[in-house]
């Protein structure tokens, strides 16, 4: 047996991040480091962005990692873990490297280095941890956070109401590529999301995995719906869960009951301003209903009959067992 | 208008009644909260801006060179890792010779990350060509800030407004604002004659050889010089409409029979004047802070200098392997002086420490040293903070 | 000049209740300055905040090393050595807490000095939130008189919107109703104020 296959053996339930690490309750983020680590498994090197999830791991002298880790600077993990990768292949260790970032380190200042990471075709699985703005810094729109929502920097004003730009389609400009491996997840599904890590990790080549990961401090919601929220995004269309190889939509996560991009937006309070009667408010909501109902469409998301992961997830779940 | 604020909202308000058109903004901590207050007045319709939420600093930097080379007035604000990224088109700027205006949030630089003052991110870049000026209060960010925009226009050399990090942007205290009216009478409305414009087509930043790049790099460097003049001006026919001085290219107080002076940067300058006054040092000492870095001004430090057998600078910086940046500038500077003070490098407050009254003792006792001090980190912890047991090195 | 540290956890509204003191300091015409310790923070983490007031200009720019007032607007924090940490001989110490522990100083506080406020339950009832801090500061103000409440007043409707600022004054009149005014003000005048 290897190293690696030892520790499996003894620590069937891999702990890559140590829980006490700083994060705000709730953190969407948190969970889903913790999950994506988990399916990762020990032998890995992780590269990690300037954010809330570099921050909140490692206040020195501590550190929530017990993997290998740097920090390199905000807008280069995919080049850094592009380094990384090209020094274990030419001294010949397995390793599998993991690069970490936020959207700000995703779709905004790191955009360069992982479109340079993904075109090289880098041995990278790069994680986004998506939780639609600049979070760390206090809540700035980046070009993940959706139409409309309010950020310090595109506040509900009596001029603007939120971001006017649309939600950057980043999957589409990544999968453009046509590298080997790229999907969507998140919390809310967690055995879907670590199904899609060991895909990711499993790939011989780039890979690309959007974790969807809400933040009650930045979305204003409270800390126990972070879940609630996170479903919802998907039951409604405004998150798609999805995988591509090589450009070509191959599975989605189908809806089985749809509901109104309202319900979405009621729960938190950067939506806040578009649920009152004014028009423009009444605009907002058909916009983003109309978006949602779009990415349906797109994907072909809604369920056709019962989905056998659904159920099979579902009924571990109300078991009380592992996801696996 | 005299009302208590924070000052990233001041500043923020400066700015916006010095009528920018273009503002770029990427966050960084510590200077969000200006970026922020300024994304809220155009949003509110309260200011007629663009307000472009760029990708990174580099474009937040690229973004105003392109307002201001196409003839509007541009902003942006940044600090620490943001100032290093966009500092290639810092260079650019500066260069081109592009009226901006720019507040640095003085922040400290990574490795190891730190989000909190220091003022290693304005020395990075100290010699791109800017114009920088220091400011020891939120009254003199919110003055410099209005003169800037002045100074950048009539010397076409941007300018970097450089206000220590959380120390002073975070900090809530009286300041008095200017009127629209004041601003509106001291700051002329935004031209600049080499705009781009199809009535009138230029060519700006083109390759030039050997054969021409010495003139140019020679007339920036002259104009620089000459700015000194047009940054005193600005600062007094500023305070002849609000009656406030930042003091033109230094602060110095402290008696003519001072021996000792302490030179400084920014807001520890405050810290010095309420340690000197309340807790009286055994002699009389000047004190002292650079407003301007760049142009660097030899004449007004030789003649603040004047009397002194020893002069302390004191910094919030450090070139590894070559000691405190600015105590070596003062030395280049008073080198060649009759009766020159010896100078003292001490540096403190790296990474946002925390800079006591108790500084000053400190200070006094490392002058008596029997020969100058090349550079001492005045606030290092004699024992590490955290157990040494188990580091891999 | 009068020193004050407000101790807090993030969610509490430290450092607005840092500024508001000293909005407040500024509005009863005095000169008041705040900042917070390290300015980030995330919800729950210990968080510290400075105030310093006086009848002139401050210039120095450093922490409140040794307060002679301290807020704890989270009763737990009492066990960090850290937050009772330099207290003046003379200090006070006002705690949000509702239960009879915090009303017991530790050794070396007169009880004088020492004020347990349930600051949190007077908020809930009259902000409708939990955040304690203008209920402290309408205490603070009372017991040391630095400045009338109507200067508190001032200060939160420059800072909040009407209703918001209506509830906060109420909040902090509540609170103010329930110390023994002036009981603070011989510390406040031998800082010169």
């Amino acid at each position: 047996m290897t190293g690696t296959q030892e520790l499996r053996r003894r620590q069937p339930r891999f702990l890559g991040l140590e829980p006490g690490h700083r994060a705000c309750q709730g953190c969407g983020q948190a969970l889903a480091a913790a999950l994506v680590t988990e399916a990762a498994g020990p032998d890995v090197i992780l590269v990690n962005a300037t954010g809330c999830l570099e921050v909140f791991t490692t206040p020195w002298p501590q550190s929530a990692w017990r993997l290998p880790w740097i920090h390199s600077l905000f807008e280069n993990a995919a080049a850094v873990a592009a380094g990384v990768e090209a020094a274990l292949k030419r001294q010949g260790r397995p390793s599998k490297v993991l690069a970490f970032a936020g959207d700000g380190g995703t779709f905004d200042i790191g955009f360069r280095s992982l479109s340079g990471m993904i075109e090289r075709h880098h041995e990278v699985l790069f994680v986004c941890f998506d939780n639609e703005a600049y979070m760390n810094t206090g809540v700035q729109r980046s070009s993940s956070t959706p139409h409309a929502a309010a950020t310090t920097t595109s506040p509900a004003g009596r001029k603007l109401p939120g971001k006017r730009h649309l939600k950057k389609d980043l999957l589409a400009i990544v999968t453009a590529h046509h590298l080997p491996y790229a999907a969507t997840a998140t919390v809310a599904y967690p055995g879907d999301l670590m199904a899609k890590v060991r895909r990711g990790m499993a790939t011989e080549g780039p890979a690309f995995l959007l974790v969807y990961s809400p933040c009650p401090l930045g979305w204003v919601h409270d800390p126990r719906d972070m879940i609630a929220v996170a479903r919802l995004a998907v039951e409604t269309g405004i998150f798609p869960v999805v995988e591509f190889e090589r450009g070509e939509l191959v599975s989605v996560l189908p809806i089985r009951e749809k509901k109104p991009v309202v319900e979405f937006l009621r729960l938190q309070g950067r939506f806040a301003h578009l649920l009152g009667d004014d028009p423009k408010a009444l605009e907002e909501r058909e916009h983003l209903q109309a978006l949602a109902d779009a990415n349906i469409a797109r994907f072909g998301l809604l369920a056709r009959g019962e989905d056998e992961r659904d159920t099979v997830s579902a009924a571990r779940v109300r078991r009380g067992g592992r996801i696996r | 208008m005299r009302a208590a604020f924070e000052g990233s909202q001041a500043i923020a308000r400066a700015v916006a009644m010095c009528r920018p058109e273009v503002i770029a903004a990427y966050p960084i901590t510590p200077q969000t909260h200006i970026v922020e207050a300024l994304a809220r007045l155009v949003y509110d319709g309260e200011l007629e801006a663009e307000i472009v939420s760029v990708e990174s600093e580099f474009s937040a930097a690229s973004v105003v060179l392109g307002a201001a080379a196409a003839g509007a007035r541009a902003y942006t604000a940044s600090a620490s890792q943001g100032i290093l990224l966009m500092a290639e088109v810092l260079y650019n700027i500066a260069g081109m010779r592009l009226p901006l205006v720019l507040t640095c949030a003085n922040r400290a630089v990574s490795a190891p990350i730190n989000i909190w003052n220091d003022h290693q991110d304005a020395m990075a870049v100290r010699d791109a060509g800017w114009i920088q000026l220091f400011c020891t209060d939120n009254q003199e960010a919110v003055d410099t800030t209005v003169q800037a925009f002045r100074i950048t226009q009539r010397t076409e050399i941007p300018v970097m407004v450089c206000v220590d990090g959380f120390i002073l942007t975070h900090l809530f205290e009286p300041i008095d604002l200017p009127s629209q009216e004041e601003v509106d009478r001291y700051l002329p409305p935004f031209t600049f004659a080499r705009r781009l414009d199809p009535a009138r087509p230029l060519t700006l930043g083109a390759l030039v050889g050997p054969g021409h790049y010495t003139e140019v790099r020679a007339e920036l460097a002259a104009d620089l010089e000459a700015a000194k003049a047009e940054i005193v001006a600005a600062d007094r026919d500023w305070a002849d409409i609000t009656g406030r001085f930042c003091g033109g290219l230094m602060r110095a107080q402290g008696p003519h029979s001072a021996r000792l002076g302490i030179l400084t940067l920014g807001s520890i300058y405050g810290t010095l004047q309420e340690a000197v006054a309340t807790r009286p040092p055994p002699e009389p000492v000047r004190l002292m802070a650079l407003r301007c870095l760049r142009p660097f001004p030899v004449e007004a430090l030789r003649e603040a200098c004047r009397g002194l057998c020893d002069l302390i600078v004191l910094e919030r910086a450090i070139a590894p392997g070559a000691g405190g940046i600015l105590a070596n500038e003062v030395r280049a500077a008073l080198y060649g002086m009759p009766d020159a003070p010896r100078v003292h490098g001490a540096v403190c407050g790296l990474g946002g420490r925390d800079v006591p009254l108790e500084i000053l003792p400190r200070l006094i006792e490392l002058a008596r040293a029997a020969e100058p001090v090349w550079s001492e980190i005045v606030d290092l912890q004699a024992t590490p903070p955290v157990p040494m047991e188990g580091r891999v090195r | 000049m009068l020193e004050i540290r407000i101790h807090g956890r993030g969610g509490q509204g430290n450092v607005v209740a840092a500024y508001l003191l000293a909005a407040a300091a500024f509005e009863g015409g005095l000169y008041g300055q705040a900042f917070p310790a390290f300015g980030a923070e995330r919800r729950g983490a210990p968080v510290a905040a400075f105030v310093r007031c006086a009848r002139r200009v401050i210039r120095q720019r450093c922490q409140v090393r040794t307060p002679d007032a301290l807020i704890v607007q989270d009763p737990t924090l009492l066990a960090a050595p850290e937050t009772l940490a330099g207290l003046a001989p003379d200090g006070v110490v006002l705690v949000n807490a509702g239960h009879a522990e915090a009303l017991e100083p530790p050794p070396g506080i007169a009880p004088s000095r020492w004020i347990a406020l349930p600051a949190t339950a007077i908020a809930e009832k009259t902000v409708r939130r939990p955040i304690p801090n203008t209920a402290l500061l309408g205490a603070f103000f009372a017991l040391t008189g630095l400045v009338p409440l109507e200067a508190l007043a001032r200060a939160l409707r420059a800072r909040f919107p009407e209703a918001t600022a209506a509830r906060n004054r109420a909040a902090a009149e509540e609170a103010s109703r329930r110390v023994k005014g002036g009981a603070w003000r011989r510390l406040v005048d031998a800082r010169g104020l």
